[in-house]
């Protein structure tokens, strides 16, 4: 790191133990909301690195100095791809080196594009190798399939560059793009021929950028949520009701699945799964749609929950989350409503993230009203 | 229809013979270091307690626990070449990556990556290269490893860069076993290959042991067929598991609990099974065992399997007890406890010393433990009711009081009253629930084929009709037969609007 990039590097920085590598597994699959690809691969490499003896750092969005430069990443495509294909730290670091030679200047530190999934420990995966601190914090506080789906974009920040990698030796910088959205329909095309997946460096923010609009804290909120999980299963309680106190969430089916309607297409995993309810909800049913994130849960035909407040299927037993892509027949889930963030919440905010934006033609109502506790 | 069932453990060897559904006979023998007279020892006693009964038995149905002992204790595993067909993707997480250490330095003999795979729509990755992949298998030969398990991705949508490279191998490599991952799971690569790995480890023990079995019925003098229990409460032709030990892995609990339903006649209930070595608390769910939620770990390592939902513990009849009953298990002395146990004429204090002397139990001879003292007795039972309760209540998922099944041969260690539990079912034969549940294990029908230009909802139908039909036809009663599985995998790389679907289903066999 250069030595301008952060005003007060001792207090506001800490190396992640192990320990935590492995909590924010459990978190950031739990803030995924079924998307942002399994972390296990990722936690794997992870453990991996540890061994080798790297280490990495955690800093504080407010300690980054106003013009400190943040690479922005995340892996992009249908998560089932994640799947077969295992993530690879050499080919998540692609983008951000070529973006580093597109602009002719070196990064300061990392932040994961989202922290749900996978994608909250891609920033770790690159850290581990270039030695970068990660930023605490991301642009979706959640995951969500689409670029212009987070907290810069609803701000109108900058869109380009863009840089993204596949596993044969494809790369594709894309300098400038009139929108957002046209910035995610070109880089979706691409990343459909490179076999709907592909890593990716997003348009560079300043420190300025990440501390005004960044979604803060959010690495240490997951780290928070997966330690919860850990300790009610080291104390036998029930993890499910854990997390529902640690996120202010709400629980709103419990059940099994009977039917997962499911493609990868166009780049995205899309689809719905089918629950038949279990326990308080026996004789009802719900049906939960996603296009690599969940997006609106129905209730007897009734939508009961919508994005952005998030829509978390963990598994009942255990608490660990259940992704879009893993999701089967049989599968005995509880289906949870979190809190979204507040940025999603506006008007703008809903228009890019909310049940219109995923092809539902229904006003978003939150399940938390205006008691939302964030 | 008359059928012995038999449960192989790792300290007794159970069998029952059964005519429609009712429990003819019942012995109970201890499982011996060679297995086949153990299990020939069982036959012999379960065919003379039946009596003339015994007349036109048409199958021996047999369930063992070696596989999965063999993987958690590390033993007559052997040794294999892992090859993934999956470059340039995927290269920091080889082959064996996840395996507890002690487990992969035993099994891996060769972790291998090489060009080729498929992408999610069923086309290619990259061009496979048949020089590296038949260096890779000369390497195999050299290094004399016979076992060799291929991997491939995406390859449950399509087998063909598997079957390619398992050709080549073939060619190079003639005396290699090889385990495809795509006859073997669904999509997961790592798990998938995980299982692959893990039965090709299995290979000469399955063979040796349904070696075993055939001997064994042979001398019987029965004319009967030999059949394995798999994991899902189904059996498999004894020729078939030879090659699939990882489908036989959870047959012990599917049998015990599948056993525990039929004896006590309750199909919604806990089951907690006591063997010798260790106590395994399940769920029964309108008569089936509930399943394992998502990933299942075997010995440590991560799987796919679908597997009952189990809690195991250290406890069982042969389980050590110290001296001071301080500590018990997790060690037990196993098959040995016939000589072993103080009540047997042993050295060693086992939980069935501690149940004799507490007269809950009637077996060896209880004057050997007289001397014990009654603190003794009462803080060793003590601690076995609390590990025994916490398990169970761990595996309770909602707080409604439940009857509880107790079975195995170290039932009476099972304390009569639990908190969550309204009442704890006790009944004949409880001790063999386990080959009762091999002896009527159930019949499946399964399909898996590509349909072109019909609906999902149609395909899948279609796919449900046949897999009953199949079913029924291999002798499934049809008003039992239960849809278990249900998988489709849209192939968008073909023309027109293709899905893969696979159905399971299972029946009770047709009296």
């Amino acid at each position: 790191m250069t030595a301008h990039a952060l005003r007060t590097p001792n207090q506001l920085q800490r190396v992640l133990s192990a320990d935590d590598v492995e909590a924010l597994a459990i978190g950031a699959w739990i803030l995924g909301t079924g998307g942002g690809g399994d972390p296990y691969h990722k936690l794997l490499n992870l453990r991996r690195l540890y061994k080798d003896g790297h280490k990495i750092t955690l800093v504080d969005p407010m300690a980054l100095a106003d013009d400190a430069r943040v690479a922005v990443v995340s892996n992009m495509g249908a998560p089932i791809v994640g799947q077969e294909r295992l993530a690879d730290p050499e080919f998540s670091a692609r983008p951000v080196r070529m973006m580093e030679q597109y602009l002719g200047e070196k990064f300061d530190a990392i932040m994961a594009l989202e922290i749900g999934g996978g994608n909250g420990l891609q920033p770790l995966l690159i850290s581990a190798l270039t030695g970068l601190p990660v930023v605490d914090a991301d642009t979706m506080g959640r995951a969500y399939p689409e670029a212009q789906m987070t907290s810069v974009a609803v701000a109108e920040l900058k869109c380009y560059p863009f840089a993204m990698a596949d596993i044969r030796d494809n790369e594709v910088v894309i300098p400038r793009a009139a929108s957002w959205r046209w910035m995610e329909r070109i880089s979706r095309k691409v990343c459909t021929e490179m076999g709907a997946s592909a890593a990716t460096c997003k348009a560079p923010r300043s420190g300025a950028e990440v501390k005004q609009h960044g979604i803060l804290y959010t690495t240490s909120k997951a780290i928070r949520l997966g330690e919860t999980v850990l300790e009610a299963k080291r104390t036998h309680s029930n993890p499910i009701d854990a997390v529902l106190t640690a996120s202010h969430g709400k629980r709103m089916f419990t059940g099994k699945v009977i039917d997962v309607d499911r493609i990868a297409t166009e780049g995205f995993l899309r689809g719905k799964a089918t629950l038949e309810g279990q326990d308080g909800d026996l004789g009802r049913e719900m049906i939960v749609h996603f296009q690599n994130e969940f997006s609106v849960a129905f209730l007897d035909g009734e939508p009961v929950v919508m994005t952005p407040d998030l829509i978390c299927l963990l598994d009942s037993v255990s608490g660990e989350g259940i992704g879009t892509d893993i999701i089967r027949f049989g599968q005995r889930i509880s289906v949870l409503a979190l809190p979204g963030p507040e940025c999603f919440l506006s008007d703008k905010g809903l228009e890019a993230v909310g049940p219109v934006a995923f092809g539902f033609d229904i006003p978003f109502t939150s399940v938390f009203g205006d008691e939302v506790v964030r | 229809m008359k059928r012995i069932g038999i449960d192989v453990g790792g300290t007794n060897t159970d069998a029952v013979l059964i005519d429609n559904d009712q429990v003819i006979a019942a012995i109970k023998t201890f499982t011996t270091q060679d297995v086949t007279t153990g299990v020939r020892v069982a036959l012999k006693e379960v065919v003379e307690a039946a009596g003339p009964a015994a007349d036109a038995v048409e199958a021996v149905m047999i369930g063992t626990t070696h596989y999965t002992n063999a993987v958690v204790q590390r033993r007559q595993l052997d040794r294999v070449a892992g090859i993934r067909v999956s470059l340039p993707a995927s290269a920091s997480l080889p082959p064996f990556c996840d395996w507890p250490e002690d487990l992969a330095e035993q099994v891996n003999h060769g972790a291998y990556l090489v060009h080729g795979g498929h992408e999610y729509d069923g086309r290619d990755m990259v061009p496979m290269q048949d020089m590296e992949i038949a260096e890779v298998a000369r390497k195999i030969r050299k290094d004399g490893v016979n076992r060799v398990a291929i991997s491939a991705s995406f390859s449950p949508l399509t087998a063909a860069c598997e079957e390619h490279a398992a050709d080549i191998v073939r060619q190079e490599h003639p005396d290699a076993h090889i385990t495809l991952s795509s006859s073997l799971g669904r999509i997961g690569l790592l798990e998938r290959e995980n299982v692959a790995l893990m039965n090709a480890s299995l290979i000469g023990l399955a063979s040796d042991i349904t070696q075993a079995f055939s001997d064994a019925v042979a001398a019987s003098g029965l004319n009967a067929r030999l059949y394995i229990t798999q994991n899902d409460g189904t059996v498999a032709h004894a020729d078939a598991a030879r090659d699939f030990p990882v489908f036989s892995f959870a047959s012990g609990p599917t049998n015990s609990m599948r056993g525990a339903a039929l004896l006590t006649g309750r199909k919604n209930a806990m089951v907690c099974d006591v063997g010798g070595t260790t106590a395994d608390v399940g769920c029964l769910i309108n008569g089936f065992p509930r399943e394992a939620n998502n990933v299942v770990e075997v010995g440590g390592v991560r799987t796919l399997f679908r597997m009952p939902d189990l809690l195991s513990i250290a406890i069982g009849g042969g389980t050590k007890v110290s001296s001071d009953a301080h500590e018990i298990g997790p060690h037990s002395v196993g098959y040995r406890l016939g000589t072993q146990a103080l009540v047997f004429g042993g050295q060693t204090l086992t939980c069935t010393d501690i149940a004799v002397a507490a007269g809950l139990a009637d077996v060896g001879d209880p004057a050997l433990v007289k001397h014990l003292d009654k603190g003794l007795i009462t803080r060793a039972l003590a601690t076995v009711h609390e590990r025994i309760s916490e398990a169970v209540d761990r595996m309770k998922t909602d707080a409604t009081p439940v009857p509880l099944l107790a079975v195995g041969g170290g039932a009476m260690l099972i304390p009569e009253t639990m908190p969550g539990i309204n009442e704890v079912v006790h009944v004949e034969h409880e001790a063999v629930a386990n080959a009762v549940g091999a002896a009527i294990a159930q019949i499946s029908g399964e399909t898996d084929r590509i349909y072109r230009d019909v609906s999902r909802e149609e395909a899948i139908e279609n796919a449900k009709t046949a897999a009953i039909a199949q079913a029924i036809k291999a002798g499934a009663q049809e008003d039992t037969i239960k849809v278990i599985e249900v998988e489709d995998l849209p192939l968008s790389y073909l023309p027109g609007q293709a899905l893969r679907a696979r159905v399971r289903v299972v029946g009770e066999a047709a009296s």
